[in-house]
């Protein structure tokens, strides 16, 4: 695959393994096994009989009619926000979960922002009977009650962060530390298309069952397998990589990530890394982040817990820098005015993640007959609060 | 005549620290210390201070934001030194007049990141220039510095130093030899918060296991050390130990921590009591 990983783990410039001694058998270990776990014949089979009768795939490809009329285009909605739990996120969780019973773990540990990983991997957890630990920035669990309850609830610890600046990225480090203490009986869930090779392209795999499902729903109700436009949010990167991931050699279709501008890209408050950030190192692999002349890394803000992070994976950094996707960005306000348009005309509450890219379509300038699919991630169950506070109601 | 200039650069290439582990091969003691902690300006009289209390050498730590591989003693004194406003740039204007205070071998210890923008090149030629000998940099694994970063380390004479930890293979570990030019820092345990290695146990089984391996290069054991037990147990199966989190302990909660540094080197190195 043009866009795919080398052997060493890179995408270009960016990715590789960056990480200290004390995690290179744990990486290793996951290095030299994840293929050959995740394409064995018992892998495949229980990971598809999961997503069926568990998470509920294939998630539909709604085609969204008033939204289309609204922008003169035929759009669709990959309805990931249908998933159990919610999310795109479980994809991800069951994958990783089912690698960890082969690999012989007996403790699994995750990092949370919004809780939507956190919540997910306390699911397979729970369906699993494996111990379960996340992180969490102090700042997010104030912030995210609701899912703190919910990872309770299925029997997960969780533990706040309490380093730096208590959220997403210290989380992030607070678990590379555990997983640092407890090598050899632990594996650990990242969340997104980010950290150390591996990790981004295992992500990415498991997370392009929507672009494999996507696909297959377009020739059915289109009669082309290709859209002219896939368009997904980025935080991190991982509903955007299952979206884009089929779709990446096939360069009519145009690719398009939208990151949280928060408050304005010249604010001081966003998290719109592709144009704020820099080259650099974060989490174990080498990608654009958001960082101080002197390399410190910068905490980014959002309205939407799951866009707030300083980076963005190594592969979207790479689509970036060669330009095979477009990266663009949306402020807060646009994005929570799409969500409550999206409400409005589809009867869908869609999560503030997923609002900003809906906010995008309002941007394209569409010749009326185009085919675009808005990676639906998430459900807005979760942002109620946000919601209310924002519009009042 | 290209042969006679390599044995000249080959002859340059003794550094400080190759200097002191070939003329003293025991009981060597290093101190890690943060950059900026607790006062901006401490860095070079805590150095100063360490050479006259009979530490061997030092490293010297950069500080970053989000310092994965720290225990909670170090994340804290980082995250104070960047408040104090330690960064690189301000580190190398202090370490300017080092050399005229400071005699020991020293290494410089930090995260990669800041080091990718002030820009890996400059970096090895000006820690040079100020006097460092080495660099530990824990997130710049051997793949990455042998093919993309090595050349600048080998052209300015700056040791990179690799960690092992106890599951580092032995393929690894004789790579690992291969590759370096000072020393080999072998971590007592895989833990962050350092288990006390007095107390530690298969450890020695561990050390037993590297030193049957007759590596090429002197080894050094950091992690958990904070006694004169511990030192002592250390420099049984290492050339030298290092002291981290308890000196920066020590420097965290004393006002008048330039005055303890005395004590507290002969506290490690000879067991004496702390007054």
């Amino acid at each position: 695959m043009k866009y795919g990983v080398d052997e060493q783990g890179y995408y270009g410039d960016f990715g590789g393994a960056y990480i200290p001694e004390m995690l290179y058998p744990n990486i290793e270990e996951l290095r030299q096994q994840y293929l050959a776990i995740t394409t064995d014949a018992s892998f495949i089979n229980e990971f598809n009989q999961l997503m069926r009768d568990y998470v509920g795939r294939p998630s539909p490809l709604y085609f969204a009619k008033r939204t289309s009329e609204l922008y003169g285009a035929n759009i669709y909605f990959k309805r990931e926000d249908l998933n159990h739990t919610g999310s795109h996120k479980i994809n991800n969780a069951i994958g990783q979960i089912l690698l960890a019973q082969r690999l012989g773990k007996t403790r699994i540990i995750a990092e949370t922002g919004a809780g939507q990983h956190g919540v997910a991997t306390a699911t397979v957890c729970a369906l699993k009977n494996i111990e379960c630990v996340v992180y969490m920035g102090e700042v997010d669990i104030e912030r995210q009650a609701p899912n703190v309850a919910r990872m309770k609830m299925l029997g997960a610890t969780v533990i706040p962060a309490t380093s730096g600046s208590k959220t997403l990225k210290d989380a992030t480090n607070e678990a590379m530390r555990d997983w640092i203490n407890n090598p050899e009986d632990t594996h650990y869930i990242i969340g997104s298309v980010v950290g150390p090779f591996p990790y981004p392209e295992m992500v990415a795999r498991f997370q392009s069952i929507i672009s494999e499902e996507t696909r297959k729903q377009l020739l059915e109700q289109t009669g082309s397998e290709l859209p002219d436009y896939a368009v997904a949010c980025v935080g991190g990167g991982s509903n955007a990589m299952g979206m884009f991931y089929h779709f990446l050699d096939d360069e009519s279709v145009k690719l398009v990530a939208v990151e949280a501008a928060g408050k304005g890209i010249d604010s001081g408050l966003s998290a719109a890394t592709s144009v704020l950030g820099k080259e650099g190192v974060l989490h174990g692999s080498r990608t654009i982040l958001m960082q101080t002349d002197d390399g410190q890394v910068v905490e980014p803000y959002s309205i939407s817990a799951g866009l707030d992070y300083p980076g963005i994976g190594p592969q979207h950094a790479h689509l970036h820098k060669i330009k095979r996707a477009e990266y663009v960005s949306i402020t807060d306000d646009e994005a929570m005015e799409a969500g409550l348009e999206c409400s409005r005309l589809e009867g869908i509450i869609p999560a503030i993640e997923t609002a900003h890219a809906l906010a995008q379509l309002k941007k394209m300038k569409f010749k009326g007959d185009e085919t675009v699919v808005v990676c639906l991630s998430g459900r807005g169950d979760k942002d109620l609060t946000t919601y209310i506070n924002h519009f009042g109601f | 005549m290209p042969s006679n200039f390599l044995l000249l650069t080959s002859t340059q290439s003794m550094n400080r620290l190759n200097q002191l582990f070939s003329t003293r091969k025991e009981n060597l003691l290093s101190i890690y210390y943060t950059a900026g902690f607790p006062e901006l300006n401490a860095t070079v009289n805590i150095a100063e201070a360490l050479e006259k209390a009979g530490a061997d050498f030092l490293e010297i730590g950069f500080p970053y934001s989000d310092p994965l591989a720290d225990g909670p003693t170090i994340q804290h004194s980082s995250q104070t030194a960047l408040e104090n406003g330690m960064n690189l740039n301000v580190l190398f204007e202090q370490l300017k007049d080092l050399r005229k205070r400071v005699s020991i071998p020293v290494l410089l210890m930090g995260y990669f990141n800041p080091v990718v923008q002030y820009g890996v090149e400059k970096f090895c030629k000006k820690a040079v220039e100020v006097g460092a000998d080495g660099v530990i940099i824990p997130d710049l694994p051997m793949y990455e510095y042998e093919s993309l970063y090595k050349q600048y380390f080998l052209e300015n004479n700056l040791s990179n130093i690799f960690l092992v930890t106890p599951q580092t293979s032995e393929e690894r570990i004789r790579k690992i030899d291969n590759l370096s030019q000072s020393f080999i820092y072998l971590l007592s345990s895989s833990s962050i918060t350092g288990k006390n290695l007095e107390v530690s146990e298969n450890v020695e089984r561990y050390f037993e296991r590297i030193q049957n391996l007759k590596l090429k290069n002197p080894t050094v054991i950091g992690f958990g050390i904070s006694s004169h037990a511990a030192f002592s147990k250390a420099c049984i199966y290492a050339n030298a130990a290092i002291v981290g989190s308890a000196f920066v302990k020590m420097l965290a909660s004393e006002k008048d921590y330039l005055n303890k540094i005395p004590a507290f080197i002969d506290r490690i190195k000879n067991e004496g009591v702390i007054v």
